[in-house]
């Protein structure tokens, strides 16, 4: 066994198996089409399950994929086949979740689309070359977000630039009246 | 450009809005405020957007609401990597617009996510621009430039433009600059620049951020693949971190510790010594930790008395709060070696709970947990019994599938019937791979406890009568064969089952094969004739390729059975007006054959025609097939070579796998070594040597991935033994010519070389055979140990003509050496009935004796090692010893070269000291062999 757990991609995919984005840490699959035909296996499998309350779990070509869906996202984590399946579905938890956080709850195609940098920072954040980085999702969530403020900031201050941004979807909003 | 692009994004832009307007309250709830981004991407390509009332005109609304009905909405539809890097000419700008850029960035991003490549030239244009947004002070832009770096992965050249600026980063007050700084910094960095850095790393590991001393730990970890010499001298840093209060940084400076030390055994146990006093809090730095423990305990094995070291410590774990680490330790205990059944207690009771919880995750990683365990201890999981059987109905297939095949591990003869039954219901619900699966168990259970087949049996045929597609129906007629074929006393029942099935199969390929398996083995059962309906009504019903196999069968009946061979004359009459012209042929074929009149007996010829195998290679035969077609030339079957020039590469896989029944089936466990037969009969040098006693598996001569990948089969005859090498190019630029092996038998003293056959050409990805025959004494097992080296030919091949060069090189490859043990002389053959077989060898051939093997580590070990020695096929499941007994008798089968019967009764002690005793009964036929049997374990 490989002595410290490793997560072989991270997926995310649309109620159509498209990509949203995703991010592959090992050279298991070599090629583009190879990557491709595993994301197609991995969301036909898994289809007609029901992921959304609990996350759901399956074997598929010998890799184990953690997985959890909302409104038309389709969230999957894969690890190697003696990994510990608990922390496969943490990390997948902590990824769930701190979209959550940073879509706002708002958790859809559109806005994972509208909000990809997030996204991909998120993935950034949650494992660097296949050793998980941070679980968390809050965590996980203001490294992300602190870094779309001021660097320098804490979650509680409210800073100018914040300020100047609250102000200017306010305004937005009123246009929008 | 800007114009056109404009145009599309606003629409988006709107949308964007408007979603916001939909949700007030959640935004201004929301701890975190990214309204500056929000919405990040199509918000705004010109700050003073938001003030220009332009994109409220009706116009662009109208727009919005047929986009909708168009297609689905995306602010990436209509990306085109051009236009995309048109745009990162915005970098460029002396003035830079911070959000335009890593908008640009974004884009960029997505199109390599979506799989999108860049040229080398377009990647180094993106790389330079990108590069210059390091003047920016905007922090959203920054980390968007670290990932567009990370993505490039630039050149060693390119790398020294962005060095000093990371490295600025590297040292900034801003925690996340430092942190991603390291993180892109040592993605890219080689080992000149590595030592530069080196003290800012060190540094790093120690920082009092946990994310940045994250970072420098996790980029430490990857460094180590490249620059272990450097990473090593940063051990006390990352020992500091190790005691940080940070979860994650102790996970990550553990897993950098352990990987600095694992080659240091010794370290490593100090390592795990002093941790499991506990002071780890994370719970993934636990699960490190249980993986290092369950390692050191691996490794000391040597000192086996009392207490194994650290059991307490992956107890303790069971009683973890973090359900990760409980499994782990739960998995870790029940993966130790020669675990014990009171070890075992403990972490079963835990996976026991976690199979009713509810997340999916945790009963799937219990039920396969002990899915393994049921294949060593099947005892120490039957207490999970009523568990596992409610999860028969698991809506997760997987978990379903999983319980059902422990379930049938964990079974006992009594609780078949029960089992059988439940699975019934279960069977109809799932997909044909998962029913594959249990089909699979369900024979592996029939073979364990025979006197069951009659359940088993009637299961497979309820099954079979079933929906189900090919494959599944296919598992389950090799079962009932493979079945029909171990187990003597279920072939009649099982043969009326398949009769039965072909009544009404849709699948041509099974029907012919159950056609073709009726006529070997029906005319040997009690009653014949009660086949010729079923086969008949194939001639009647079915189409042309059923029926001329149909006629085969009945022609099989008619040579093998002679009191039937009236009514099936009839029968072949009637098959003379078949529309079809092969049914029609084979039917006249088969009653010239037969003879004309009815009462004489069939000859042996005959019989042979009928039966005998093919003797030429069905590719050869194929081809020769062809020629004929195409030519005016009568065919002439002997004009087929025998020969085979290249092996297919599946048949190097085929030992590994279980046999499958039908194709196996007529000639049953010998068809890989029939093949083998054929394939040495056809070389003259060979034809001598009789006939072919046993064929070994493919033993590997070299390591995975090599140039050349050779494996080796041990074919042995009376008083000869043949190494058969196959060999395979993995080079595409050469073409190996000549090749052989040279052996050096230096080591063998009682075999000597006669005859070498080498192989004239070995292209690239075709596997090819090069054979070495050495004589020995005939009927006695010498033993010996042959170094191997391969000798060819070398010639360069361009791979774009496929053209090989004149001229080639000697050269040689040294392979790993063979070894012929005891083993290879005796033939793996069960018996159904140990007890009649051994009561039926005469007492007189028996010789006992007693043997003490000194301490050894566990029964189980034992009795696997004694069965390796012998060679020898384990009958009635007691190759499996049960948990901590004392004692155990294992029953073993097996023919030995010469062809004698052996059978072996063994029985092993062990005491308290783990001392071990053995006796060993032995009869065959041959009172010698009986000796010969105490000889080979004796010196094994």
């Amino acid at each position: 066994m490989d002595s410290c757990p490793s997560i072989k991609n991270v997926l995310l995919l649309d109620s159509d198996g498209k990509r949203v984005a995703v991010k592959y840490y090992t050279d298991d699959w070599p090629t583009h089409a190879a990557k491709l035909a595993f994301e197609k296996s991995v969301f036909t499998k898994t289809l007609k399950t029901n992921a959304r309350t609990e996350a759901e779990i399956a074997m598929l070509d010998g890799y184990i994929v953690v997985y959890k869906f909302i409104q038309d996202l389709h969230f999957f984590v894969t690890g190697g086949d003696d990994e510990n399946e608990l922390i496969i579905a943490t990390v997948l938890q902590g990824f769930f979740d701190a979209v959550g956080i940073l879509l706002r709850n708002n958790v859809d195609k559109r806005s994972a689309l509208e909000n990809l940098d997030l996204i991909l920072l998120c993935l950034d954040e949650i494992v660097d070359g296949g050793i998980i980085l941070e679980t968390e999702a809050s965590i996980i969530a203001s490294k992300v977000a602190v870094n779309s403020l001021d660097g320098a900031t804490s979650l509680s201050e409210q800073t100018i630039s914040q300020a100047l941004a609250t102000a200017r979807e306010h305004l937005a909003r009123s246009l929008l009246k | 450009m800007y114009g056109e692009r404009q145009d599309s994004s606003l629409p988006l832009r709107l949308r964007g809005l408007s979603h916001l307007h939909k949700t007030p309250h959640s935004i201004d709830r929301s701890p975190v405020v990214l309204s500056s981004h929000f919405p990040s991407l199509p918000s705004s390509s010109i700050p003073s957007d938001l003030a220009t009332p332009t994109w409220l005109s009706p116009l662009s609304k109208r727009k919005d609401d047929d986009h909708d009905e168009e297609e689905e909405y995306s602010p990436f539809h209509g990306i085109e990597k051009g236009a995309v890097l048109q745009e990162a000419r915005v970098f460029h700008d002396p003035q830079l617009d911070a959000r335009k850029c890593s908008q640009v960035i974004t884009k960029l991003l997505y199109l390599l996510n979506q799989g999108e490549t860049f040229t080398k030239v377009e990647a180094t244009g993106v790389f330079f621009a990108v590069t210059k947004l390091f003047q920016s002070k905007d922090t959203v832009l920054r980390r968007m430039v670290y990932l567009m770096i990370k993505e490039l992965s630039p050149s060693a050249d390119e790398v020294i433009i962005v060095t000093s600026s990371l490295m600025k980063d590297m040292n900034s007050k801003t925690d996340m600059y430092r942190a991603n700084a390291i993180r892109v910094l040592c993605r890219i960095t080689d080992s000149t620049l590595l030592a530069q850095i080196e003290r800012y790393l060190k540094q790093a590991i120690v920082d009092k951020n946990p994310v940045v001393s994250s970072a420098a730990l996790v980029s430490a970890v990857h460094l180590l693949q490249t620059n272990p010499e450097i990473v090593k001298r940063w051990s006390n840093e990352v020992q500091e971190a190790v005691q940080s209060r940070a979860a994650l940084v102790q996970f990550h400076a553990l897993a950098l510790l352990h990987q600095i030390r694992q080659n240091d055994r010794l370290a490593v146990t100090k390592l795990v010594t002093s941790l499991t006093k506990g002071s780890v809090r994370s719970p993934l730095a636990q699960c490190l930790l249980i993986r290092y423990t369950s390692q050191v305990i691996r490794e000391s094995n040597a000192n086996l008395q009392g207490e194994r070291p650290f059991f307490d410590y992956l107890e303790s774990c069971l009683r973890h709060k973090a359900e990760m680490v409980v499994f782990e330790a739960a998995r870790a205990i029940t993966e130790l070696s020669g675990v014990t059944s009171r070890e075992l207690t403990p972490a079963i009771t835990v996976l026991q709970l976690f199979l009713s919880s509810s997340k999916p995750v945790l009963r799937f990683a219990a039920i396969r947990t002990l899915n393994k365990v049921a294949n060593t201890h099947p005892l120490a999981v039957t207490n999970c019994n009523i568990d596992m059987e409610s999860l028969i109905s698991d809506q997760n297939r997987s978990i379903a599938t999983l319980a059902i095949t422990t379930l049938l591990k964990t079974g006992n003869e009594s609780s078949v019937d029960r089992l059988m039954k439940q699975i019934t219901n279960f069977m109809s619900d799932i997909a044909d791979e998962f029913k594959i699966v249990v089909v699979e168990a369900i024979r592996s259970l029939c073979l364990k406890f025979p006197l069951k087949y009659r359940s088993l049996m009637n299961f497979l045929s309820n099954i079979l009568r079933e929906e189900g597609g090919f494959d599944y129906k296919k598992a389950i007629v090799d079962s009932i064969v493979i079945l029909i074929r171990d187990i003597p006393e279920a072939k009649e029942i099982g043969l009326f089952h398949l009769c039965e099935f072909i009544e009404d199969c849709e699948f041509t390929y099974l029907s012919t094969q159950i056609l073709h398996f009726l006529g070997n083995e029906g005319p040997k059962t009690s009653d014949p004739s009660r086949y010729i309906r079923y086969i008949y009504n194939r001639v009647i019903l079915e189409n042309a390729t059923v029926r001329a196999c149909a006629v085969s069968t009945l022609a099989k009946f008619g040579a093998m059975v002679d009191s039937l061979k009236p009514r099936i004359f009839v029968l072949l009459r009637r098959c003379l007006f078949d529309s079809d012209d092969e049914v029609r042929d084979r039917a006249t074929l088969y009653l010239n054959t037969l003879g004309s009149d009815p009462a004489t007996e069939t000859d042996q010829e005959v019989k042979e025609f009928l039966f005998g195998p093919l003797d030429v290679p069905l590719i050869n035969f194929e081809t020769s097939l062809r020629n004929y077609v195409a030519s005016d030339v009568p065919f002439d079957i002997f004009s087929v070579p025998k020969e085979i020039k290249s092996q297919p590469l599946a048949e190097k896989k085929a030992p590994g796998k279980k046999p499958t029944g039908l194709t196996t089936a007529p000639s049953a466990p010998t068809s890989v070594v029939d093949g083998y037969e054929k394939l040495l009969s056809s070389i003259p040098e060979f034809s001598g040597f009789g006939k072919l006693f046993k064929s070994s598996a493919p033993v590997e001569l070299t390591e995975a991935e090599t140039e050349y990948s050779v494996n080796a089969v041990k074919h042995i005859f009376d008083s000869h033994v043949i190494f058969q090498y196959n060999c395979t190019n993995t080079i595409a630029e050469q073409l190996l010519e000549m090749v052989t092996v040279f052996v050096d038998p230096s080591e063998a003293e009682e075999f000597s070389e006669v005859a070498t056959k080498p192989l004239r050409s070995l292209p690239y990805a075709s596997p090819g055979q090069t054979f070495v025959a050495f004589e020995k004494p005939e009927g006695v097992p010498a033993t010996g140990k042959f170094s191997n080296l391969l000798k060819f030919v070398v010639k360069e091949v361009d791979p774009a003509t496929g053209e090989a060069e004149e001229e080639g090189v000697e050269d040689e490859y040294q392979l790993e050496d063979l070894e012929i043990a005891a083993a290879d002389y005796m033939l793996k053959v069960g018996v159904s009935n140990f007890k009649n077989a051994w009561d039926g060898m005469d007492p007189d051939n028996e010789r006992i004796d007693e043997y003490g093997l000194g301490v050894k580590e566990s029964l189980a070990e034992t009795v696997k090692a004694v069965i390796d020695i012998v060679g020898m096929q384990p009958c009635e499941g007691t190759d499996v010893v049960p948990n901590n007994s004392r004692s155990h008798t294992c029953l073993l089968s097996g023919i030995f070269v010469g062809n004698v019967k052996v059978l072996v009764r063994v029985s092993f002690g062990i005491d308290g000291s783990k001392q071990v005793a053995m006796k060993l009964a032995v009869r065959s036929e041959d009172p010698e062999i009986s000796e010969k049997i105490h000889e080979i374990v004796a010196e094994g």
